[in-house]
């Protein structure tokens, strides 16, 4: 692991994108599914360059989900990356998948539909969030300090892995930037 | 009842299921919700077995997370027609991917049997092997039998890319009930895949 740890300005802690990175591999997450989000463009470009990951796109978030519950529980330690949209469409896999079977599922949210939002339609998507996240009595926590990422996320990880429950790590526009209305 | 031609012969989803598993020895199964891990659990419960209690439509994204991370086992993935058009797009993750020890049987018998067997939007007009190929799973057909369907599952084993078998089946219900106990059935099956001891 040592080896892999260079000192470049893209994947070391000085980013946020950086310190996730850094703390999936610290936690040994090697497969990285993901549906995309701007917000999320470095950091899957990071990942797809690191040889320790295996990482990919899928056509949906709950197939993603899918992926890294059957990975788990054969051995392999998984995370999911998206967006708010994606994360509303996942309460079915939540409710009869990832809780009941007690999988400690990790996700990362890139938050949209708040702080600066350009599309009511994410903006109504992103209420919806965080009542399905307390409704299943799911460890959630937004981070929006670059100096709270490191410790929110390693700690989050290794609570889903010991307690064998899922959580989700909410990018918050604070911490990332955000998507901007640019044109 | 289809409009397709087909000459493949309708069997029985038990049937079938107590074919493949009589094979078995290590071998991971994945069996999707409702009826399909109903037979698998008829055909005699292993560890090896996981039993879906929901998540409609995610047997083979579940076994795909398990053939990347035991690449020396087989893993076998059993899923309803009905299922499979829930997650389609799941066939092109896995064609990418392309775990060459991974197998998917498609039970199709054009209906949602366990809800009235109602027929799904796909019935006598989408070919789901034809859909498994345009999305890049050259390795998938129909069996036309039950011989075939051995034979398949036996060529499966030795393929260099993941096999996809379509089987026409009947419209009869499944034998038996999964336990629905999912933490059990979760710890038996890392126990089985060699991650776990039981208590």
């Amino acid at each position: 692991m040592a080896a892999a740890e260079q000192a470049s300005p893209q994947t070391s802690g000085t980013t946020w994108h950086g310190i996730v990175l850094q703390t999936l591999k610290r936690n040994e997450i090697k497969l990285v599914p993901y549906v995309p989000d701007r917000v999320l463009t470095t950091l899957i470009k990071n990942l797809h360059a690191d040889p320790y990951f295996t990482t990919f796109p899928t056509a949906r978030e709950e197939e993603a989900v899918g992926i890294v519950s059957g990975a788990w529980m054969a051995g392999m330690r998984g995370a999911v990356l998206m967006q708010t949209s994606g994360f509303a469409t996942l309460a079915n896999v939540l409710a009869s998948l990832a809780v009941p079977y007690q999988i400690p599922l990790i996700m990362f949210v890139s938050e949209r539909g708040t702080l600066g939002e350009f599309n009511y339609g994410q903006a109504l998507v992103c209420r919806t969030m965080r009542p399905v996240l307390d409704s299943l009595a799911m460890e959630h926590h937004t981070i929006t300090r670059l100096d709270e990422l490191e410790f929110i996320a390693d700690r989050s990880i290794k609570q889903a892995v010991t307690t064998q429950a899922p959580v989700a790590l909410i990018l918050s526009p604070l911490l990332t930037g955000g998507k901007t209305f640019d044109k | 009842m289809t409009s397709t031609q087909r000459n493949t012969k309708v069997m029985n989803r038990f049937e079938l299921t107590q074919r493949l598993v009589s094979t078995l020895k290590d071998e991971a199964v994945i069996g999707g919700i409702g009826n399909t891990n109903f037979d698998l659990w008829a055909a005699g419960h292993r560890p090896e077995n996981f039993y879906m209690l929901g998540s409609m439509g995610l047997a083979f994204p579940i076994a795909l997370g398990v053939a990347l991370a035991q690449p020396k086992r087989r893993v076998f993935a059993l899923e309803g027609d009905g299922s499979l058009l829930m997650q389609l797009g799941c066939l092109s993750t896995i064609a990418t991917l392309a775990p060459k020890n991974l197998t998917m049987v498609v039970m199709d018998n054009g209906i949602y049997q366990i809800t009235g067997s109602q027929p799904t939007p796909a019935a006598g007009h989408t070919d789901i092997v034809a859909v498994a190929l345009a999305s890049g799973l050259a390795n998938s057909s129909w069996a036309a039998d039950e011989d075939d369907f051995e034979r398949l599952i036996e060529q499966s084993k030795s393929a260099s890319s993941p096999t996809l078998i379509g089987v026409r089946i009947d419209d009869k219900p499944g034998t038996g009930t999964t336990r629905r106990d999912p933490v059990q059935i979760r710890e038996r099956f890392m126990h089985g895949m060699g991650v776990r001891q039981l208590l």
